[in-house]
């Protein structure tokens, strides 16, 4: 079948403002929108930049919005997202050419919230006893591939970007509620902030945007519920 | 230009390269640099486990692991080193727990271990719980780790900075060139030791598992500079790829009961492998996989196989096959079991094939996954200059991108997850102590010209040759006559192809002039690297005359010990790949037959 891309364009070195491309492709229902760019790539237009790598959904370099949406390109098929296929980049960050944006305020909220276990020993001679139960208390957000689908689909982010996010908010909760972890109280001291837990108002389009399926809205919910009662249940 | 100045420079940033970074950097000034976020490395996408005889669920011992792996090895592997990472694993599993990784666990709260390909009890010869894992996401968990344990650390990162040549005098190492991505400006980054941990090549084929990133350059750029590549005959075809898109389906499900069926319902591998059947080593079963499709028997008359999960199929094996829990209990799953096992597996099958493995078998073919071939390295991860043992001072290489060898001819499922793990910490050690008592090198005043004369080619060439073109055809010849089986005629055939497209490649011209985020004169540099590689895989490749491991030939069937129990090494020398070969290292197994 033949598909037509309607993508978001900006190069930096020659364009004043972002516009719109039209491209046809041949493709199969099965393909990825990711397979189409790449087609477009190596026989259009070899100035259409954007980020890949595993192509497969768990190296999180493509997130981008397709009709409006935020996917990642390598895990949204021709079949599931139709023949018309709007492609731009991912809202809130700075764009820098086409759909490649700006990662760095991104991961600059990530390391913000102390992305890192805290505890163990340098030369241990044994691991950490930890009960199935209380692995898997922390395993939903375990999955984070850092992708930055959720924070740029959510309209705090949009209206603040000082705001840290729900992917900061997924990494600190990975740790908050892993017993082997020594540094809870320092991380929800840090998300109880205004520009943390707070400026999250349960909209759940991370949780919808999310390709590992996390339930994003309810580990924010299970931070604020851990900072109000100092309690982590 | 600008220019850089650390102590240790780590070119890549997965599991070997930031392995490397957090111990380096405890010592001695250290940057990573990395063509990708580090958190986009191809480590990430590893699935089944990290290999360690830690004998959390039954008796096992490092020096099983290490036959294992020798005999996976098709007896290739240099036995000094095998044994340096077996004994070492139970250790760098207990680091890598203590840094956080949130491995899986069982009921009395150890790390959790499932059998994998070819790890058995030495005694009974049955398969053994030896490879601790995180779900079916362990590779993601070690890379994430990793990652959040340097920036505890304050490692530097240089992201999408892309390093395109390594600067060498007087025989030492100098640093490194970078194109930084953003800005297509030309960086020299100016060091005492360089630590390549590029990872592998498997994008030189058309079905593969690999990431589109894993382009060779570290074994690439360092052929360039007249270091040799090793064994690069040796690459893995893994079983078990989705069909026609290559995604790894982990070797775990079959560790979880997974077997293998064909057109006819049969469950094939007891033919070739009686003792272990679907558990047996990846070489032995994409063989048996590639006979069975040719004599007709490929699901619907095509070029696939099932992989089955389903709950009634592993439970009628297990119990024809007497398996018992490692509590002696017998061997029963449910669908909920198989799911919280396989997460990722299933969501895989769900997205890109419309299936449900707890439900409907999995459509299969061998996929092109593992270099056991790169760099050559001692256990140190000191490169080796030549056959004899002489190395160059100040260069490192770990990992996938490394030749040490402990994969020999083929490497066993979670030897690479632990690979990566020893060897990168072993590089970093030894580049920081190194690079403690050695001083700079002075940099020569063309350090860049090199690297800026291949960009102005790509940037200048006339445009009457696509790259996306020669990719096409390069691995399309490499798939169909450098795969699972060879044969002398076909590879000369690949060969002659790959030589031409390396002509035509140089009439390739950029589609994207510019210098912001320029991917596209990037993807067809990368594209020169893979050109060179498919050369020397195939030149190594057509001279051994034997079969072994992951270098298949019906016309040499057999393995040959007199002739061929030696180590490849090609050097890339005007326009042609010399050969030369070095001993095996042997202590303590000798050669025998392979039988699973």
């Amino acid at each position: 079948m033949k598909v037509t891309l309607k993508i978001f364009r900006y190069n930096p070195e020659t364009d004043k403002k972002p516009h719109y491309d039209r491209f046809v492709v041949e493709a199969e229902a099965t393909d990825r929108i990711l397979d189409l760019l790449e087609s477009i790539k190596n026989y259009q237009d070899g100035t259409l930049s954007y980020r890949r790598s595993c192509a497969h959904g768990i190296c999180g370099s493509d997130a981008m919005r397709i009709n409006g949406v935020n996917r990642l390109a390598c895990k949204a098929l021709v079949k599931d997202v139709g023949n018309k296929v709007t492609v731009e980049p991912i809202l809130g960050l700075p764009v820098e050419k086409d759909l490649i944006v700006d990662m760095e305020p991104f991961f600059d909220h990530y390391r913000s919230v102390m992305p890192y276990f805290v505890g163990g020993e340098e030369n241990p001679k044994k691991e950490q006893m930890q009960s199935p139960e209380d692995r898997e208390r922390f395993d939903d957000t375990t999955k984070c591939i850092l992708c930055a689908a959720c924070t740029t689909s959510c309209p705090s982010f949009w209206a603040s970007g000082e705001y840290i996010g729900p992917s900061a908010m997924v990494n600190a909760h990975r740790f908050i509620f892993d017993s082997r972890d020594q540094a809870a109280a320092e991380r929800l001291k840090i998300l109880n902030d205004q520009y943390g837990v707070y400026r999250c108002h349960t909209i759940f389009n991370c949780t919808d945007a999310c390709p590992r399926e996390i339930q994003i809205t309810k580990a924010i919910g299970e931070l604020k519920k851990a900072i109000v009662t100092a309690r982590l249940d | 230009m600008k220019t850089h100045q650390y102590e240790v420079l780590i070119v890549g940033a997965g599991g070997a390269g930031l392995m490397a970074a957090l111990y380096a950097s405890r010592s001695a000034s250290t940057a990573v640099l990395s063509k990708l976020y580090p958190t986009r490395s191809h480590t990430g996408t590893a699935q089944g486990g990290v290999g360690a005889a830690l004998g959390n669920l039954e008796e096992d011992r490092p020096e099983w692991h290490t036959f294992d792996s020798v005999k996976g090895s098709d007896y290739l592997g240099d036995q000094d080193a095998i044994e340096f990472m077996c004994e070492a694993a139970p250790q760098v599993i207990y680091e890598l727990e203590h840094m956080g990784l949130p491995f899986s666990r069982n009921p009395d709260g150890t790390i959790a271990q499932r059998p994998f390909g070819g790890h058995t009890n030495n005694v009974t010869g049955k398969p053994v719980t030896r490879a601790c894992y995180a779900a079916d996401r362990t590779g993601h968990m070690i890379l994430q780790t990793l990652y959040q344990q340097c920036i505890k650390n304050k490692v530097t990162f240089f992201d999408e900075f892309h390093v395109v040549d390594l600067i060498t005098v007087n025989g030492s190492v100098a640093g490194v060139v970078a194109l930084e991505l953003a800005t297509g400006e030309m960086h020299v980054f100016h060091a005492k030791a360089v630590i390549f941990a590029t990872g592998g090549h498997g994008r030189v084929w058309d079905v593969t598992s690999n990431a589109y990133a894993y382009t060779g350059d570290g074994v690439a750029i360092t052929l360039r500079r007249g270091v040799p590549a090793e064994d690069m005959e040796f690459f893995q075809f893994h079983p078990t790829g989705i069909y026609r898109l290559g995604i790894l389906i982990t070797e775990g499900v079959r560790g979880e009961g997974g077997v293998l069926i064909n057109d006819k319902g049969e469950r094939f591998m007891e033919r070739y492998a009686p003792k272990v059947k679907d558990l047996a080593s990846r070489d032995v079963i994409s063989r048996a996989m590639y006979l069975e499709m040719q004599e007709g028997r490929g699901v619907g008359g095509k070029r696939y196989l099932y992989l089955d999960v389903r709950p009634e199929t592993v439970n009628k094996y297990a119990a024809l096959d007497n398996r018992t829990r490692p509590d002696g209990s017998p061997f029963r799953v449910t669908g909920e079991e198989i799911l919280a096992k396989l997460p990722d597996i299933i969501d895989f099958c769900h997205v890109y094939l419309g299936v449900d493995p707890v439900t409907q078998p999995m459509p299969v073919q061998q996929t092109a996954h593992y270099a056991m071939g790169g760099i050559p390295t001692n256990v140190h991860a000191e490169v080796y200059l030549d056959e004899k043992g002489a190395i160059m001072p100040g260069l490192y290489a770990a990992g996938e991108v490394a030749c040490v060898s402990v994969h020999g001819a083929n490497r066993l499922g979670t030897n690479s997850l632990l690979d990566i793990v020893v060897f990168g910490k072993e590089a970093g050690l030894r580049a920081a102590e190194f690079s403690g008592g050695a001083s700079f090198q002075p940099l020569p005043g063309d350090a860049a010209d090199f690297a800026r004369e291949q960009f102005a080619r790509l940037r200048d060439g006339s445009g009457t040759e696509k790259a996306a073109d020669i990719a096409r055809e390069m691995k399309t010849v490499m798939d169909d006559h450098v795969g699972v089986f060879r044969v002398k005629d076909g590879m000369q055939q690949a060969l002659d192809k790959i030589r031409l497209l390396k002509e035509r490649y140089k009439e390739v011209r950029a589609g994207d002039q510019g210098s912001a985020f320029n991917t596209d004169m990037l993807n067809i540099w990368e594209l020169s690297n893979l050109l060179d590689l498919a050369e020397v895989t195939t030149v190594s490749a057509l001279a051994r005359e034997e079969s072994r491991g992951g270098h298949a030939r019906d016309d040499f069937p057999q393995r040959d010990d007199k002739k061929w129990l030696k180590h490849t090494m090609a050097w890339m020398r005007e326009g042609d790949v010399k050969l030369r070969y070095k001993p095996v290292t042997i202590t303590k197994y000798q050669p025998k037959e392979r039988v699973y």
